[in-house]
């Protein structure tokens, strides 16, 4: 079977979604030459109408969408780089989110918007190396974050096919991920379900985006002495609450792995959610960036800024310290 | 509609008389109910002002779109929508234009082409430019019109739209109502150059108008209008209109002293300067026409019922989905 790199999957989920509906296309900086490598091809094959090289004008370009998604479209905007999200957030949250509810269900604000590159880069440093998701899942915008191939082909479908908002967090260390994959396999995975990438019966380690493939790491490093699970929630808002609640009341220990900032991050909330619904055997721990992170520019410090496979591993060593 | 022989259609010296005499109208009834506490949160009136929204629609077709401001209640009736249902809309009630969800500053008719009046100042523009572009590229050859008023000259994002509208020779009309205050802060103090000036560094033709007077206001859209159906793009308009009333009807409790052209506020009164355009039987008629009008938006709204509280997030998502609750108990 063929590999497919994650990159490779986000343009071939573009190139079916815009084969499939005449009415999506995508707009955003350098996307007709293809500048972040996921819009490759997507100029010549469907045309300059369909494929809009921006001005430096997010805001302006990110509520163009908004309208066009009013007045019938599916735009799809790609965004370089995630700190364009805190530019176009007032864009994305107080309008393209707003209108359905507002209008009492008048229009729909199908738009989709991609950061392929998402989450440290190695060396780009404080203002091009952040994770914003959680801000996204706090105000209730559809927030996804693939980390297989496979499922960054699926839910980017299911994101352009969506009736609302929906933002698609590709980190930087998954896009050059690769699968063996069966390409006529490729198909929509549904917002909001979660998946188990190894079962285990000790402890449920949460792991998002490109986290997961250290999560899977560290639990092969462990199997001889602790059988872990790795949940991917794959979506973050929609969460799948019940697929987790059902992985941590088997195991009844909790482990989050979030490249975010701690301080009202997803691994709070979900530590919160289980806390809510599953007695726990052990009190749960979470692995993230230090509050208030701003990455620095030297590779050392960057990556002291990120979660390691080390913090893992003790954290999980911690939960099941008494049994 | 009451029984008349008047023909008000659109864009006639009558269909204009009634359009502003029906905002002026509906706005004071409005300001009653803000006063008999059945309006919560107040309104931004739009009294003076009216002439820019009757002349503007007036160019307009029923499949064109507008969008609006937080001062956005002239827009949505000279557009089409049915004032009953707006008044509904502000006194919260179910059968309101968007079901009690967006009321004064959000109120908006999809089936008439009203994209929704928009709270944020300057950030309708760029939505009006999508939409405007995205209906052409489907196949409909609607042209946009989208209101803001001189303190949105200052906002990038509208800046960023005139750009986009301009690049892309995008068929809409920028309508700034100039009415010379942002809240309380004078033009003269808040903008460097003109804000025709504006638009010019864009290469997009820019007129100004007499606001006050809704024919002139028609004349010049209508121009606009037609350079944007032939493809010809974007046309920027500043309408100088005069603001009668409070920026917000708080202002009626708390005074702000920040006005310098109290003394001749009214003397060019969009409905007079309409109005003297008829004879007296027909403003008459007019003017009974519209009262009854709004006695029967007023009843409407006031006997409708309000929505179910356990709706209050019907709508969040078009998919469906369903929001946790705030709480599990």
């Amino acid at each position: 079977m063929p590999w497919l790199s994650y990159q490779k999957a986000l343009n071939r989920a573009l190139f079916d979604a815009m084969t499939a509906d005449d009415t999506v296309f995508v707009l955003g900086e350098d996307v007709r030459v293809a500048a972040s490598n996921v819009t490759v091809g997507l100029a010549r094959r469907f045309g300059p109408d369909r494929v809009l090289d921006t001005p430096l004008s997010e805001q302006g370009f990110t509520s163009f969408a908004t309208g066009a998604a009013m007045a019938g479209m599916r735009p799809v905007i790609e965004f370089q780089i995630p700190a364009l999200l805190f530019l176009s957030f007032e864009q994305i949250v107080n309008h393209a989110h707003k209108f359905s509810l507002m209008t009492g269900g008048q229009c729909q604000v199908p738009v989709t918007y991609v950061v392929p590159g998402s989450g440290s880069r190695t060396g780009w440093a404080g203002q091009h190396s952040d994770h914003p998701y959680s801000l996204f899942a706090h105000v209730g915008v559809k927030t996804v974050v693939p980390a297989t191939p496979t499922d960054a082909y699926g839910l980017l479908r299911s994101s352009v096919e969506d009736p609302d908002p929906v933002v698609v967090f590709a980190p930087a260390a998954a896009l050059g991920v690769r699968e063996d994959v069966d390409l006529a396999t490729l198909a929509p995975v549904p917002l909001g379900s979660g998946r188990i990438h190894r079962h285990g019966a000790d402890v449920t380690v949460v792991a998002v985006g490109h986290l997961v493939h250290d999560a899977i790491a560290v639990a092969d490093d462990l199997a001889g002495s602790v059988s872990v699970e790795v949940f991917d929630p794959r979506t973050l808002y929609p969460f799948d609450w019940d697929g987790l609640t059902e992985s941590v009341r088997r195991t009844g220990r909790l482990v989050v792995v979030d490249d975010a900032n701690r301080t009202c991050g997803i691994a709070a909330e979900v530590i919160a959610t289980m806390a809510e619904r599953v007695r726990l055997a052990a009190p749960p721990v979470r692995v993230t960036r230090p509050d208030g992170a701003v990455l620095p520019f030297s590779i050392e410090l960057d990556r002291a800024t990120q979660p390691s496979r080390a913090q893992l591993a003790a954290a999980v060593a911690l939960t099941v310290k008494e049994r | 509609m009451t029984d008349s022989t008047v023909d008000s259609t659109v864009g006639t010296a009558v269909g204009l008389y009634r359009t502003v005499r029906l905002v002026r109208r509906f706005e004071e009834r409005a300001v009653e109910l803000v006063r008999s506490g059945d309006i919560v949160g107040g309104i931004h009136p739009y009294i003076g002002q009216e002439a820019v929204a009757a002349g503007v629609c007036a160019a307009l077709g029923p499949d064109d779109l507008v969008t609006g401001t937080h001062r956005g209640h002239g827009h949505v009736l000279a557009k089409g929508a049915d004032p009953a249902r707006m008044m509904a809309e502000l006194t919260g009630r179910v059968t309101g234009l968007n079901q009690g969800r967006g009321g004064s500053m959000h109120a908006a008719d999809f089936g008439v082409g009203i994209l929704g009046a928009n709270a944020i100042v300057g950030a309708s523009g760029a939505i009006a430019t999508g939409a405007a572009w995205a209906r052409r590229r489907l196949g409909a050859p609607v042209v946009a019109a989208t209101f803001f008023g001189d303190g949105a000259v200052n906002e990038g994002m509208l800046l960023e739209s005139f750009n986009l509208a301009a690049l892309w020779r995008v068929p809409v009309v920028f309508v700034c109502e100039n009415n010379g205050y942002a809240t309380t802060m004078r033009v003269e103090d808040a903008v460097a150059g003109s804000i025709t000036g504006r638009a010019e560094a864009f290469g997009i033709p820019a007129a100004t108008v007499d606001g006050q007077d809704p024919a002139a206001v028609l004349a010049a859209t209508r121009d606009a209008v037609a350079r944007a159906r032939a493809g010809e793009g974007p046309t920027f308009l500043e309408c100088r209109t005069r603001r009668f009333d409070a920026h917000h009807t708080f202002e009626h409790k708390v005074r702000l002293r920040y006005r310098t052209d109290e003394a001749d506020l009214r003397t060019r009164d969009p409905v007079d300067i309409q109005g003297a355009r008829l004879d007296g039987t027909t403003r008459s008629e007019v003017d009974s026409e519209v009262e009854a009008v709004l006695d029967e938006a007023v009843a409407f709204a006031l006997g409708s019922p309000f929505p179910d509280p356990l709706t209050a997030l019907d709508h969040l998502y078009a998919s469906g989905l369903t929001p946790r609750p705030g709480s599990d108990v």
